[in-house]
């Protein structure tokens, strides 16, 4: 027998399609509330639903708990996955890479330069205390972070690169005035192609909440991240695009 | 709860680690006693009346210190330059002199003999004045807990609203505090900590958060009030203060009638890379604020068990509260106003994993009898599976209860998943509340075996922070965190954010804010 490729949710019997929500309505407990609830279940695919819990949460709103079957069916055959170009590591996996390719700690000089003194992106990235709930790139064992903060200027961002031996420059840019990010941006990679030779230059990050993530090429960087990206996810690009699985340094 | 003691500690060993503690933290009381910071600086100048800011958004108080320091340096004050020239041109509005100064209208200067009598009394009138505020704020807050009722039990309940705006968080925090909020928490905007000026007026769009400003507090105390006597309980409202502006924070608290805040000796250093002399400059006047304006702190020893092992690290959290302890007190905090942190942090896949969590939360509370305590909620464990999430914060409650905790900061169980919905908020106090009514009153009945895992796992904890306070000691705490002793960051005392800001005293350096502050505690 051939794995079916058309499958429901299982309950406690294979075909069941048993699920269980639970949500809140913006209506007082009664019997119409507990009527809206099952007219969405409905609307969700859920038949026959069964209203298990309503409970009024203040005067102006009820919690549901709803069981029902749902009626759509999935197509395994037509799943389709968008695989990451890299794989998100944990900071424990993140080191374990650094100390097994690099057998020294991996470089980080950050900063924002031009005029920005919005420094919260770049401290969400490298300050331990991280975002989201990750900590920041300061708190990997094997990641040395130079946090140079706010208004650096490029040939100051150049140097502490050079000084330091980084592997990769982090910029971050908040303000978007006249596109200040964007023409901040160019400035910065060209300074650093002009002071590197090519293929000797730190990777070039750069990251903010207006940035276009398609537009590394055309502003002369590696990568752009965008608004909620978090410390785990630059630090898996890091390994990824710096030692990459086949190259022993 | 009166706490009874059931793990046995033996006093001497306890007042030894209190006697580390002390020695560790001394040297670090001395160098605040003879520093300055632009920060403390400010929190005078904001005592003595300045309000506003210029068109740029950038507060008269840090054009005028800027100001100062610029003219005749920060290492005697401002005060007495300040109020020398205010004197000289015969104004009596000190923001119209920051205004005047910023624009290079006044010149300044140190003033000597006479005139640095008449300057020093002129600025200590001024800031007495502002002191006097935070007494009457002090005594509304007594007032209105007496008039409407206080919390009726302990611990009381901690939330936390975090919009962005103002307005939002204003509803947000009512609801909350309908719902049994005790204590409302408004998280701040993601960052505030490293800006070195409080942003002005009420604010409506933050980063995961929304920015700690006076009027911000204003209006959330405000509201607070009005709830406050729509339910017949006091509702507290806590705050930040930490990072750079940590001593104008606490200030505007003390000013604003805010009732706790969060203000820990060594979280900025460690997870802002804040230097480590401004923080601790800051922290001491901060704390003296605090002291006076009958603020209970909250400290933030939760964090070090997110960056590291929450069982191999556990003696980190006891000597963090001692250090935390010894600085509170050298301030002239007292016991009550010690809201000295703790969390259920360890992992729930290793075995016994509730019974050291319950050994951890009990040696605090004996370590502390008289402080209340403040107890997180799991974070790092938090899967995004919110079913298994709502039962470990269920444990943690009962550790809460178990343990008579003050504060009880409440578990969400969609940690690390989304902002918390109405429904996760009125099901994690239904947890807490069925927890507290259920088992509240097992500490009466609970008495660890004396040679059991329990007792013996909490004297292996004080021992391993006695012997770490006994390193801390022999190298210098400056030194212990430069070489990353606390969590997994070093910290040299030369480096970090803000160390521009801070000045060391030259002779003849005044602060009229410290002068009351010290001359009415001692």
């Amino acid at each position: 027998m051939t794995a079916p490729t058309i499958v429901r949710p299982y309950g406690d019997t294979t075909g069941d399609g048993m699920v269980q929500v639970s949500f809140t309505l913006p209506v007082p407990h009664d019997k119409r509330a507990e009527g809206a609830a099952l007219q969405l279940a409905a609307k969700m695919g859920l038949e026959p639903a069964m209203l298990v819990h309503a409970k009024a949460m203040g005067p102006d709103f009820t919690f549901f708990v709803v069981y029902g079957s749902a009626k759509h069916l999935v197509d395994l055959s037509a799943v389709q996955v968008i695989e990451r170009e890299y794989p998100l590591l944990s900071a424990k996996e993140v080191n374990a890479v650094i100390k097994q390719r690099l057998a020294r700690p991996l470089v980080v000089v950050g900063g924002c330069i031009g005029t920005d003194a919005h420094t919260v992106g770049i401290d969400a990235i490298l300050n331990v205390k991280g975002f989201a709930g990750e900590k920041g790139l300061e708190y990997y064992g094997e990641i040395k972070v130079v946090n140079l903060g706010a208004q650096v200027l490029v040939p100051e961002l150049v140097a502490a690169a050079v000084e330091h031996r980084a592997d990769a420059v982090l910029v971050s840019q908040v303000v978007t005035q006249r596109d200040a990010h964007l023409h901040n941006t160019r400035e910065m990679s060209a300074a650093f192609r002009e002071a590197f030779p090519a293929g000797r230059r730190p990777l070039l990050v750069v990251g903010g909440p207006r940035f276009d993530e398609t537009m590394a090429a055309e502003l002369g960087v590696d990568r752009i991240f965008g608004r909620g990206t978090t410390p785990g996810e630059v630090a898996s690009y890091l390994v990824h695009a710096l030692l990459p699985e086949q190259a022993v340094s | 709860m009166t706490v009874e003691p059931k793990l046995g500690l033996d006093p001497e060993v306890v007042a030894s680690a209190r006697r580390l503690a002390r020695r560790a933290g001394g040297p670090v009381v001395e160098l605040a006693r003879t520093h300055t910071t632009v920060s403390v600086e400010r929190a005078v100048l904001r005592l003595a009346g300045i309000t506003g800011a210029d068109p740029d958004g950038i507060p008269w108080v840090n054009r005028l210190v800027d100001t100062v320091r610029e003219q005749v340096g920060l290492e005697h004050g401002v005060a007495l330059p300040v109020y020398d020239a205010l004197v000289r041109e015969g104004w009596d509005d000190v923001t119209l002199l920051a205004q005047k100064a910023a624009a290079g209208a006044v010149p300044l200067r140190i003033p000597t003999g006479a005139e640095a009598g008449t300057a020093a009394r002129a600025s200590r009138e001024a800031v007495a004045q502002g002191i006097a505020r935070v007494d009457r704020s002090r005594r509304t807050r007594e007032e209105l807990i007496r008039t409407i009722g206080d919390a009726p039990r302990k611990p009381w309940i901690y939330l936390i609203v975090a919009t962005g705006d103002i307005y939002e968080d204003i509803p947000q925090a009512q609801a909350a505090a309908r719902e049994g909020a005790d204590i409302i928490a408004v998280i701040r905007s993601t960052g505030q900590s490293l800006l070195d000026y409080v942003p002005e007026g009420a604010t409506r769009e933050g980063y995961a958060g929304t920015y700690a400003t006076q009027e911000n507090f204003r209006l959330m105390r405000a509201a607070l009030d009005d709830v406050s006597r729509e339910l017949g309980r006091y509702v507290r409202l806590t705050n930040y203060a930490s990072g750079l502006c940590m001593p104008e924070i606490a200030t505007l608290a003390g000013l604003e009638r805010l009732d706790m805040m969060l203000n820990d000796s060594m979280y900025g250093i460690l997870f802002r890379d804040i230097n480590p002399i401004r923080t601790f400059v800051d922290q001491r006047f901060s704390r003296q604020v605090h002291a006076r304006a009958g603020i209970i702190i909250n400290t933030g020893e939760d964090n070090y068990l997110t960056t590291a092992d929450a069982v191999d690290e556990a003696h980190t959290v006891t000597v963090s509260q001692l250090l935390n302890e010894y600085f509170a007190k050298e301030a002239g905090l007292a016991d009550w106003q010690l809201g000295l942190g703790h969390a259920f942090e360890i992992n729930p896949e290793i075995p016994d994993s509730f019974r050291l969590e319950l050994a951890h939360a009990m040696l605090a509370r004996e370590l502390f009898p008289d402080a209340p305590l403040k107890w997180m909620p799991p974070t790092k464990h938090m899967t995004g599976d919110v079913f298994r999430g709502y039962l470990l914060d269920g444990f943690f409650n009962l550790v809460g209860a178990m343990t008579g905790q003050g504060i009880l900061l409440v578990g969400m169980m969609t940690e690390a998943v989304v902002t918390p919905f109405l429904s996760d908020r009125d099901l994690a106090l239904q947890n807490v509340r069925y927890v507290m009514d259920a088992a509240g009153k097992l500490h009466e009945d609970f008495h660890p075996r004396p040679d059991g895992f329990i007792v013996q796992r909490a004297k292996q904890v004080l021992s391993e922070a006695i012997d770490l306070l006994g390193r801390i000691d022999d190298d210098g705490l400056l030194n212990a965190i430069a070489d990353g002793t606390f969590g997994i960051t070093k910290r040299p005392a030369d480096r970090g954010k803000g160390l521009d800001g801070v000045a060391q005293q030259a002779d003849g350096y005044y602060n009229p804010a410290t002068e009351i502050l010290e001359g009415d505690q001692r």
